[in-house]
């Protein structure tokens, strides 16, 4: 094996090396997106690195904040949003990123996730969507979808999953994009431009699980799952949130479908009492970039 | 590659060079490097690493445009392109 | 450190104990509150919502109370002082979080207004009876400090105890105020900002290669971080090592779990706060805490007119309980009287610290009100026979 050169991965810096090999199982796609997150944050210029904190909560996704070399933190089931919320409203120059799975964000973690996409909390969050609770064995998750099996739907599911770009739009979120594993490229776009966006923006990553979705529903391996996202995926940018449900191995449309300008939960918090209360107000966080102005008229205060 | 005619600026852009490097005991044979290089650069060798997966090989290194696609590919941080000079 | 004055609204008020704990916040520093509306404690966070904008804190209303804890939990972890505010059901509701603000090692208050349980009970009325769950709410081993105020004046006082303490044992501290202390109105007395003690968080001095989230060096508690400064450190809700990285074996959770409970059992000296009256040379202790403790007040006048010599025993921190006190007491006394407004629960605590050297005599109360003093005086005659 001539290949035994050992320079530096580029990659080294942003993880920890000493928990590398991760726990994550060959042909798991996690691992694929926290290669193209690192990517995105090497491009990411609007605040220092250090800076940049990760939150997730548990699952194999969860497992993310482990990895990463920045300040991180891996909350319980559902909670890594609050968690987030928290980390943010405390001290606004930071740039929190929530990384979990569709289980733990949408599932226990949905009441979280629809208030601060109304909120427009300013957070990214990076929804790795694998179709099953992996980490516990294969459980059905709100976005296994219909026939698939799971450990808690041997029969096959038949509970109609959620459309996540669809949940995630009609909350409020100002940027929503969804892509798979293989498109690489446009996914690292995509975190680089949801952690430039100001506000809650929400990409779903569909990846594959070969250990408990692929090869409990005779999928194949990762590799397998790989293959069909590129022969079924289908790149729409702007497409209606309405079609994107992702029924079983059929069709999955990816793309950036939402990305538009809401005031954030800061934002509006200061021009409301600054508007209220004008010097005896003093602003909270950073001062306004041309923030945008709130699209409805305010009801008149009693 | 069949050109229809030779492009215009064909003497002054240069195609990358990339050397491929993989951290052999690291990859868990997944296979998505192999299968999603664009120049086929890489192939599944035959031996194992000390963990019984058998790592990629650069079968065609002189070929990698070094894309970057394997570095961001591989979920396992195994495998990485430097730029290199072409010869 | 002495407290920012733009917090602390110096003066003579009339405030209820929901206000003053409030007013306690706001006086020790804490800027950041999350919190879900429930009775009787919504009066906390409606004043500090109304007076945050002017202190530079946040409020913010949470959807739940699982959030709310989280919440609090994510904004100390950047820096501020946090506290959420709730009461029985929401407290059931905030055990799992509790849980890891204790494994993350989170300085923060819970502040629970109890009212008459279980489940929905009476929301508007008083009870005492989340005082086992403060000690033994969450899964798991674990310590806890637990802190319970008499007065309006005494949440202001003690909160800022609270925070103190929080800041010290790098813990989350409960503040089991109940409704009736929350809801009446007295005079607080806010001195000013250059008479109130806080205590800052300590954070490491060590440069970033050097130093471990939870390598405790001076004794059992680690030095914190402030997030976003370049520590780039990991924490997590499951077992870890100093590193703060998740380790699966017994012997890493025999060394982490022991550590935060030995932090506060080891300590416990320090932490205890109680206050005694009377009691050397007792025949009987009386020992009470928020409400009940003045409530009792009658009724060991009373019984001292009567000749008999009666201590009284008045916990302002409930968790740590004062084990070795009353063992040492109970050898001295006939009986302890514990009157509660909950069907024996610190009652369980005395009598097991007591071991059978001196009786307990419970005088429970399901809630709603408090004790007629006549109940609490009966049980006093009972206990010298």
């Amino acid at each position: 094996m001539e290949q035994t050169r050992h320079e530096d991965h580029p990659m080294e810096s942003y993880l920890r090396m000493d928990r590398i090999p991760h726990i994550w199982c060959p042909t798991c796609g996690i691992g694929t997106t926290v290669s193209c997150f690192i990517s995105a944050l090497k491009k990411y210029q609007q605040k220092p690195l250090e800076k940049v904190v990760v939150v997730s909560g548990i699952g194999c996704t969860g497992r993310v904040a482990g990895y990463i070399k920045l300040d991180s933190f891996h909350t319980t089931h559902g909670r890594a949003i609050p968690f987030a919320t928290g980390l943010k409203l405390a001290n606004p120059d930071l740039k929190v990123v929530v990384f979990s799975g569709d289980g733990d964000l949408i599932a226990i973690g949905g009441n979280h996730f629809i208030h601060a996409a109304r909120r427009n909390m300013d957070i990214t969050v990076i929804c790795i969507n694998n179709f099953i609770y992996a980490m516990t064995g294969g459980q059905v998750a709100p976005t296994t979808p219909l026939t698939a099996w799971a450990s808690t739907s041997p029969h096959g599911n038949y509970e109609q999953p959620f459309n996540l770009p669809l949940l995630a739009a009609s909350c409020g979120a100002v940027y929503v994009a969804r892509w798979t594993a293989l498109h690489i490229r446009r996914m690292s776009n995509a975190f680089l431009d949801a952690l430039n966006k100001p506000g809650f923006s929400f990409v779903e990553v569909v990846t594959p699980c070969s250990t408990l979705y692929g090869r409990r529903n005779r999928l194949g391996t990762g590799l397998d799952l790989m293959r069909f996202y590129h022969d079924n995926a289908e790149i729409r940018h702007g497409a209606d949130v309405r079609d994107l449900d992702i029924d079983f191995q059929k069709k999955i449309i990816v793309g950036k479908f939402i990305d538009r300008e809401r005031p954030t939960f800061v934002d509006n918090m200061n021009r409301r009492l600054k508007e209220k209360y004008g010097e005896k107000y003093q602003w909270y966080g950073p001062e306004p970039q041309a923030a945008p102005a709130p699209a409805k008229v305010e009801a008149k205060a009693v | 590659m069949k050109y229809w005619r030779k492009p215009l600026d064909l003497d002054q852009v240069k195609i990358p060079h990339g050397e491929v490097h993989i951290i052999v005991e690291r990859c868990k044979g997944c296979g998505f490097c192999v299968e999603y290089c664009p120049k086929e650069v890489l192939e599944l060798s035959t031996e194992f690493n000390s963990k019984g997966y058998h790592p990629p090989v650069a079968k065609r290194e002189g070929e990698c445009v070094n894309c970057d696609l394997c570095e961001r590919i591989c979920p396992e941080f195994a495998i990485f392109n430097l730029a290199v000079e072409s010869a | 450190m002495k407290a920012d004055p733009k917090g602390v609204l110096t003066g003579e008020h009339y405030l209820d104990g929901d206000h003053a704990c409030a007013e306690g916040a706001m006086a020790v520093g804490c800027r950041f509150v999350a919190g879900y509306p429930i009775t009787p404690s919504t009066e906390v966070v409606e004043r500090m919502a109304l007076r945050f904008p002017f202190i530079g804190g946040v409020f913010i209303q949470m959807e739940d109370e699982m959030a709310s804890m989280n919440a609090i939990l994510g904004g100390a972890w950047a820096g501020k002082k946090t506290m959420t505010v709730t009461s029985g059901p929401g407290f059931s509701l905030m055990m799992e979080n509790l849980g890891l603000g204790v494994m993350m090692e989170v300085p923060c208050v819970l502040v629970n207004v109890q009212r008459g349980g279980p489940s929905t009970g009476l929301p508007t009325m008083v009870g005492q009876a989340d005082m086992m769950q403060a000690r033994w709410g969450s899964h798991g081993d674990y310590e806890i400090i637990a802190l319970s105020p008499a007065s309006p004046q005494e949440a202001f006082d003690y909160v800022i105890e609270a925070f103190n303490l929080s800041e010290q044992y790098r813990v989350p501290v409960l503040f089991m105020m109940d409704e009736c202390v929350g809801h009446m109105t007295e005079k607080v007395v806010i001195p000013p900002a250059d008479q109130i003690d806080v205590l800052p968080r300590k954070i490491t001095k060590l440069p970033p290669e050097k130093y471990l989230p939870y390598r405790a060096d001076n004794g059992l508690v680690p030095d914190m971080i402030v997030a976003g400064e370049g520590y780039k450190i990991h924490t997590t809700g499951l077992t870890h090592d100093e590193r703060g990285y998740p380790v699966m074996t017994a012997e890493c959770q025999d060394v982490n779990v022991r550590r935060i409970v030995d932090k506060i059992r080891k300590n416990a000296d320090k932490i205890i706060h109680i206050e005694e009256t009377q009691t050397a040379g007792a025949e009987v202790i009386v020992m009470a805490y928020g409400i009940t403790s003045r409530v009792a007040q009658p009724a060991v006048d009373k019984a001292r007119k009567e000749g008999i010599k009666v201590g009284q025993i008045k916990l302002i921190t409930v968790w740590p309980f004062p084990e070795k006190r009353v063992a040492e007491l109970s050898r001295k006394i006939k009986a302890w009287v514990v009157p509660e407004i909950n069907l024996g629960q610190m009652s369980l605590e005395v009598e097991r610290c007591a071991g059978g050297k001196a009786r307990t005599i419970q005088v429970p109360h399901a809630g709603g009100w408090v004790h007629d003093p006549e109940d609490i005086y009966k049980a006093i005659r009972e206990a010298v026979k």
